[in-house]
């Protein structure tokens, strides 16, 4: 859990850019305490690219105070450069160099002694299963295993913060949990990681703070559970064997709307034992029998819904490169 | 270590990178030999016997031309190397990191001028071998190798800015293809003074007729003339325009 003494890994106040006429971040504010993993969560053309760019120090904000590390990304972008470690949206590995070579060029770049250089990558690439293809070039590997070379090779300086832009778009779901279980040993190690994702799962299985970003404003900021808690869609679903059920349950439940075609009803709950087992009561007592019942928590799907008015993620590409690799 | 021990430490590594790259790919290196060998062949046999240049025979006259040509060959090369750098990503990656601003340039510049030498190097062994004479003393060898990796030199530069410009391979093909060009209207091949008058005046001035006067005047052991001054004038302009270019191309990428 973060130490609320210590200052933040990343404070952003006021960020602003534009492209030309196009705004793609309109007064962005936001904190990440060191040892804790931020997701910026948001649709393609949202403006997640962009933040990552300027935070990296890639690209210049048009206004706003970007500090990363405790360094101004303005001022003192080297500091900056030589605390983090960026693995971005299109795989950064050298085709033409084998993954044993392509992490030894970091190391040299990193300056490390030539011994803890191999010493690093031979532990890297054991760590992420690439031992058996340190010698093969990295333009041969798949989707999966290029994308954890491109995560090993921003680990080989030891950053304090690591930033995953879109770690996961494009992997299948096997390469995808094996890259969040690297994400999460990552956090366990105490580094800080800055993460942008347009999975609404991805962000909840490994956020401890998700900042959601629509048109280039934050429009909600918090931890999974606290989002869950601004939509009120959690409802219990249950379904009757006959119209004549159907009818009477709903009469019981003060003539609730009514779902003929599935027999189903849905009845808003917070999703607790209690609530339930009241619920259950009243339709014994009536002698109403259930069909069947499920419960549904809300998930950052309707948060996302309720808050920005669309669910559909790859609606609106904009100025980020949205070409999927 | 002090800036300048890391600029030349992170330049090395990305030379090291550039030279691992051409003997991972050979088809560069192979292509800057092999295309003016063609040429050298077809010119010297094809059209050899049918080409009058005043005094001397004709191989000894085309050599410093091929030489020029390899050379332009060559940015093609590199201006696609670099613009493939720049759109994989790998650019922007060492771009986060804390090194030496200028090394992954100096080090495509470096490793082209390397890959350059050695083709042409290759390339007048086969002129030689075809009945190449040149008359030039060691002295005279040591200004022509001088002035090759200048040109070189000058040529990277542009190239690497190119890259960095077009930011697409095709792009830099496209554009480098100007170079390429630039040979065959200068006295590389044949001499000027049988050109269109409005030609001339272009052939005569522009920087290659120079260069490869320059050359051939050092290979043949004949007055180089204005030629050497001005041809090292032309190549270091050039090398600084392109730097410059280059640098400002890199960095433009900041303010997108």
């Amino acid at each position: 859990m973060p130490d609320p003494s210590l200052p933040p890994a990343i404070a952003v106040t006021g960020l602003r850019k534009s492209f030309g006429e196009h705004t793609v971040l309109d007064g962005v504010d936001l904190q990440v305490a060191p040892g804790t993993v931020f997701s910026l969560l948001g649709p393609n053309g949202a403006g997640k690219t962009t933040a990552v760019n300027i935070l990296t120090t890639l690209i210049r904000a048009n206004a706003g105070d970007v500090w990363v590390a405790g360094h101004s990304v303005a001022k003192e972008p080297d500091a900056v450069r030589a605390a983090i470690g960026v693995t971005g949206q299109f795989s950064a590995v050298d085709p033409l160099l084998t993954g044993e070579e392509n992490l030894a060029l970091m190391g040299d770049l990193h300056h490390l002694p030539r011994r803890e250089t191999h010493r690093r990558t031979t532990e890297l690439l054991e760590r992420f299963d690439l031992a058996d293809a340190a010698t093969r070039r990295a333009g041969t590997y798949s989707g999966g295993m290029t994308r954890r070379l491109d995560l090993a090779m921003s680990l080989i300086g030891e950053p304090r913060i690591l930033f995953l832009d879109e770690p996961t778009t494009g992997l299948d779901p096997r390469s995808r949990h094996t890259m969040w279980q690297v994400i999460h040993d990552l956090a366990t190690s105490g580094v800080t990681i800055f993460l942008t994702t347009q999975y609404l799962d991805e962000a909840d299985e490994l956020a401890d703070r998700i900042a959601l970003l629509d048109h280039g404003t934050l429009v909600a900021e918090g931890t999974p559970d606290e989002l869950k808690r601004l939509v009120t869609g959690g409802h219990i679903s249950v379904q009757f064997t006959d119209a004549a059920s159907l009818d009477a349950a709903a009469r019981a439940l003060g003539d609730i709307p009514r779902d003929h075609d599935t027999l189903t009803l849905q009845i808003a709950s917070d999703g607790s034992v209690a609530s339930l087992k009241a619920l259950l009561d009243r339709f014994d007592d009536r002698s109403i029998a259930v069909e069947k019942l499920s419960i549904h928590t809300p998930d950052l799907d309707d948060v996302f819904f309720a808050l920005t008015g669309h669910t559909d993620t790859g609606a609106s590409a904009g100025d980020e490169k949205a070409t999927t690799p | 270590m002090s800036t300048l021990t890391y600029t030349l430490t992170d330049s090395s590594t990305m030379l090291r990178r550039v030279l691992r790259h051409t003997t991972r790919n050979p088809s560069t290196l192979i292509m800057a030999i092999v295309l003016p060998g063609v040429i050298l062949l077809l010119l010297n046999y094809g059209f050899g016997g049918a080409i009058r240049t005043s005094g001397g025979r004709y191989i000894d006259y085309l050599v410093p031309g091929i030489i020029l040509m390899g050379a332009c060959y060559s940015a093609s090369a590199t201006a696609v190397a670099v613009a493939t750098d720049s759109s994989q990503g790998i650019i922007d990656r060492f771009r986060t990191m804390a090194i030496a601003r200028s090394a992954v340039l100096t080090g495509h510049v470096l490793g082209s001028v390397l890959r350059a030498m050695l083709g042409t190097a290759l390339v007048v062994l086969l002129a030689l071998a075809i009945g190449f004479r040149p008359t030039a003393n060691p002295l005279h060898w040591l200004a022509v190798t001088g002035l090759a990796a200048l040109m070189l030199f000058a040529i990277a530069w542009i190239a690497t800015a190119m890259g960095l410009a077009t930011g697409s391979a095709s792009g830099a093909a496209s554009l480098a293809a100007i170079l390429q060009i630039l040979p065959f209207l200068s006295g590389a091949f044949v001499p000027t003074d049988t050109m269109p008058g409005w030609l001339q005046a272009f052939t005569a001035n522009q920087p290659m007729t120079h260069i490869v006067s320059a050359l051939r005047g050092l290979l043949t052991d004949t007055p180089v003339g204005d030629h050497g001054w001005i041809a090292v004038t032309w190549c270091a302009g050039a090398a600084i325009a392109g730097y410059l270019w280059a640098r400002t191309a890199y960095r433009r990428r900041r303010d997108r």
